[in-house]
């Protein structure tokens, strides 16, 4: 639908313009798997306040706004065991790779980085591959 | 104060996610469905997020960010297997729930408990990732 097109640009020069500001005042990038892998690993302690400070604002804002103007479903699967295997896969896929999203999607091709370009075609061609495979051919998801 | 500006950027980002429907994840898994109903919306949320940062990243040359001495090092421009073989297992994790780690904190206060386990199975896996990556060099 068009308007949903509309409101992922809007939604998405957002988070560009979320992603500048981190890089332009705080002189950092603007990757969630790397903020959020870095103090679970404890690899990235040095900044520790920094990265709770961006993992506060990320969490509390959707929860002020939804409060405000109502919940939009996630409409994530309810069966809890796929769930729970997807959130491993992406915990130690976004690690491995050193970024996700975010990281090697927005703040990698913007600035024509060939690592960002390469993991975002990988990412997006096994997602691709999954969705064909677990909800077309075997109806998991 | 460049906690502060963490927190608003995190603000900004939390909802740029949710205004561009990335917390659906029924939208994700629609652009991830080329063979199904397929939904272009996530190529728009991209698109509208790389514009800023290209700018930005034109912006930082020859400058100093405003509240620090230098921008953070560049990592390794070496495309190598743990970039290829993180990616294809994200990529597995992403299709099959439809979330990934920014999305998944975004929703976490409406999420459900589906939620909560998805971000409790992924801190595992990015606990566990160290070691499997030394497995990988």
């Amino acid at each position: 639908m068009p308007t949903d097109w509309i409101m992922g640009l809007l939604g998405g020069l957002l988070i560009g313009i979320a992603g500048a500001i981190f890089l332009l005042v705080n002189g950092r990038v603007m990757g969630a798997s790397g903020i959020v892998g870095g103090l679970v690993d404890r690899s990235g302690l040095g900044n520790w306040r920094e990265k709770a400070s961006l993992i506060a604002g990320l969490l509390i804002v959707p929860a002020i706004i939804t409060l405000a103007v109502g919940v939009t479903p996630t409409y994530l699967t309810d069966n809890l065991l796929v769930v729970a295997i997807a959130g491993i896969f992406v915990g130690v896929g976004t690690r491995i790779a050193n970024g996700c999203t975010s990281g090697h999607g927005v703040c990698g091709i913007s600035r024509l980085s060939l690592r960002g370009i390469v993991a975002t075609v990988f990412y997006i061609g096994a997602g691709g591959l999954t969705v064909l495979l677990f909800k077309h051919l075997l109806g998991v998801i | 104060m460049r906690n502060l500006m963490a927190f608003i950027v995190g603000g900004f980002f939390g909802a740029g996610l949710l205004i561009s429907g990335m917390t659906n994840t029924q939208k994700v898994q629609g652009w991830l469905d080329v063979f199904g109903d397929w939904d272009p919306t996530l190529a728009f949320v991209m698109g509208g997020a790389i514009l800023p940062m290209a700018v930005a990243w034109r912006f930082t040359l020859g400058r100093k960010p405003v509240l620090r001495d230098h921008f953070d090092a560049l990592p390794d421009p070496t495309v190598g297997r743990k970039l290829v073989v993180g990616s294809v297992l994200f990529g597995i994790g992403w299709g099959l729930a439809g979330l990934c780690p920014g999305p998944a904190i975004a929703s976490l206060s409406f999420g459900g408990s589906g939620g909560i386990v998805f971000l409790i199975a992924m801190l595992l896996g990015m606990y566990w990732a160290p070691k499997l990556r030394t497995a990988l060099d």
